[in-house]
């Protein structure tokens, strides 16, 4: 689609903003013949500096773990290849997990992309949908025999993530601050973001607890859920995994045997 | 597809609209702040919020914003419609900025002369336009929707530039006083903006302000800026709500207001963020201003001289 005549201006003005081997355009200038290199750089600055604020906002354990000077200068080079699509800027770095999987300078930390993963995952629990979790006596009214029918409808802020990794514990480490300790990075971690109130909480789930909850947050039965749990994981607790779903706020209802 | 641009159109909404906040200042509202401002309970006052920041779902931001909502008006500030782009405005965009006025009925809503998207991309910055006839009635054609969708009058803002477009065929503020005239839109007048683009492109802002249609003005912003250096090595101010106020453009606030009367005014602080007693001294300052000119509405036209 052509702009019509006289509104090609943003087609001339925008490519040179996120390439710095582009010239200043020829459409702008200074007052009273001045040049307009340093003057188009402000707008070449406020976009890629705003856009890398935005990724570091978004991505504030990555950045501990890195340094910001390591982080800026890999999110300078995401922003420049993969600008954001949306004005909502928390919609932003969907694909930068996988881009620092790809990042030749961070492949000394391949449990990166992943933490990145559990950070991008709690922001769209933060922004989902609020509903209220399942009470957790829900479950007690159902008759035992009609149990494995069980499918849960899934809490619109509930997550479920799976890393080779000590994601979750290095997530949590580098989030909150804390005084960094040792991590066994090599310990492959789960991770269940939820949200059933105000605060988005991270929990490492146990073996089989991944397939379990990825299963019933995607509507497969209760039976079916806990088979293919205790396919991957033989020591899988099911009492104990439903349990803990529950409480964290995993779900919003039943959605048939409900007894109610 | 290609969009009719009639050159001039009758005003789609009513021209004047009743603020409910009358010469109040305001602050924007950071999360941050949060705990402060409902620990001291209601007060005078109004905050501001970008549009595009509470344009999830839902969560923490709603349920902050209904906490300001429930005791102080709201000014809904929207900061990425790229009114001033080529392009036609994003529907869906659109769409969440009318359910966000329907659902917190802001006193005042307000968007920007600019644009930040292109093609695909948001470059999450306020671009600049080139004022022409046809800029113009692409502009206004895209107000028109805006204030159709939010069944209103939107308050349009005076950019900050650091670049002239050699297109550009008219004065920024004859173009905005044909945009207020052909749209019915109010305007909301950043002085600082006036300030740093008076300097930026060499013209005095007392002839600026002159020459602005002050009486559709319903809303007033005040910011800080930074000082860089253009090309030549002369001054250039960038607009970076970083910090306090400066001088210059206090003075030229309250000759704005001498003329115009006590309108709401805003202090913005987007960056390098300070703690809320900072901030509510800024706005105290202004209140200060709007205080002594309370009852000079319009005193400017009485006495013109």
């Amino acid at each position: 689609m052509l702009p019509e005549s006289g509104l090609s201006y943003a087609a001339a003005f925008a490519p040179a903003l996120l390439d710095p081997a582009r010239r200043t355009p020829a459409i702008v200038t200074g007052p009273n013949g001045k040049a307009a290199g340093r003057r188009y750089d402000v707008y070449r600055n406020n976009v890629t500096v705003s856009l890398i604020d935005a990724l570091a906002a978004i991505y504030p354990a990555v950045q501990r773990i890195t340094g910001a000077e390591f982080f800026r200068a890999m999110a300078r080079f995401h922003v420049r290849s993969n600008p954001p699509t949306s004005p909502r800027l928390f919609e932003y770095g969907r694909d930068f997990p996988e881009f620092i999987a790809a990042y030749e300078h961070a492949q000394d930390m391949p449990f990166l992309a992943d933490v990145a993963r559990i950070e991008r995952a709690w922001l769209d629990c933060y922004h989902a949908r609020d509903a209220a979790p399942l009470p957790a006596d829900r479950l007690s009214a159902v008759t035992p025999g009609r149990l494995a029918e069980l499918v849960f409808v899934a809490h619109p802020a509930a997550r479920c993530l799976r890393s080779q990794y000590a994601a979750v514990t290095i997530f949590a480490a580098n989030r909150d601050g804390a005084p960094l300790l040792r991590i066994d990075a090599s310990t492959p971690e789960d991770a269940l973001i939820t949200r059933p109130a105000f605060d988005v909480t991270v929990r490492r789930l146990p073996p089989g607890g991944a397939v379990f909850a990825s299963n019933l947050i995607s509507g497969l039965s209760l039976g079916e859920a806990a088979a293919a749990a205790l396919d991957a994981a033989p020591e899988f607790d099911i009492a104990a995994n439903i349990a803990g779903l529950i409480e964290a706020g995993a779900f919003i209802s039943l959605a048939c045997g409900d007894p109610s | 597809m290609s969009t009719v641009i009639q050159p001039t159109r009758p005003a789609a909404m009513p021209l004047r609209f009743a603020t409910p906040i009358g010469g109040v200042a305001g602050t924007s509202f950071k999360p941050e702040h949060l705990p402060d401002i409902l620990e001291a309970g209601p007060r005078r006052g109004f905050f501001e919020v970008h549009a595009e920041n509470y344009m999830g779902d839902g969560g923490p931001p709603h349920r902050a914003l209904e906490a300001i909502r429930r005791d102080h008006p709201l000014s809904l500030h929207g900061v990425c419609m790229s009114i001033g782009g080529p392009r036609p405005l994003d529907k869906a965009h659109l769409a969440r900025f009318r359910s966000l006025v329907a659902r917190y009925q802001p006193a005042l809503v307000s968007e920007h002369l600019a644009w930040s998207t292109h093609e695909t991309s948001f470059f999450n910055d306020l671009l600049p336009l080139p004022y022409t006839e046809a800029t113009l009635a692409s502009v206004c054609d895209h107000i028109d929707q805006v204030q159709e969708a939010i069944r209103r009058p939107l308050l349009l803002e005076n950019p900050s530039t650091y670049v002239a477009f050699r297109e550009s065929s008219m004065r920024e503020t004859e173009f905005i006083r044909a945009i207020a005239e052909r749209t019915g839109c109010a305007l909301l007048l950043d002085v600082n903006n006036v300030f740093v683009s008076a300097t930026n492109q060499g013209y005095s802002a007392l002839d600026y302000l002159a020459d602005f249609p002050l009486s559709q003005v319903q809303e007033i912003h005040l910011a800080g800026h930074a000082e860089q250096a253009d090309d030549e090595g002369d001054l250039l101010l960038i607009d970076s709500h970083d910090g306090p106020v400066a001088d210059a453009v206090w003075k030229l606030y309250e000759i704005v207001i001498r003329r115009r009367g006590a309108v709401p005014t805003l202090v913005e602080w987007d960056s390098k963020i300070p703690d809320w007693p900072v901030l509510q001294a800024e706005a105290l300052a202004a209140q200060a201003i709007l205080d002594r000119h309370q009852s000079t509405a319009m005193a400017g036209e009485r006495h013109a001289a």
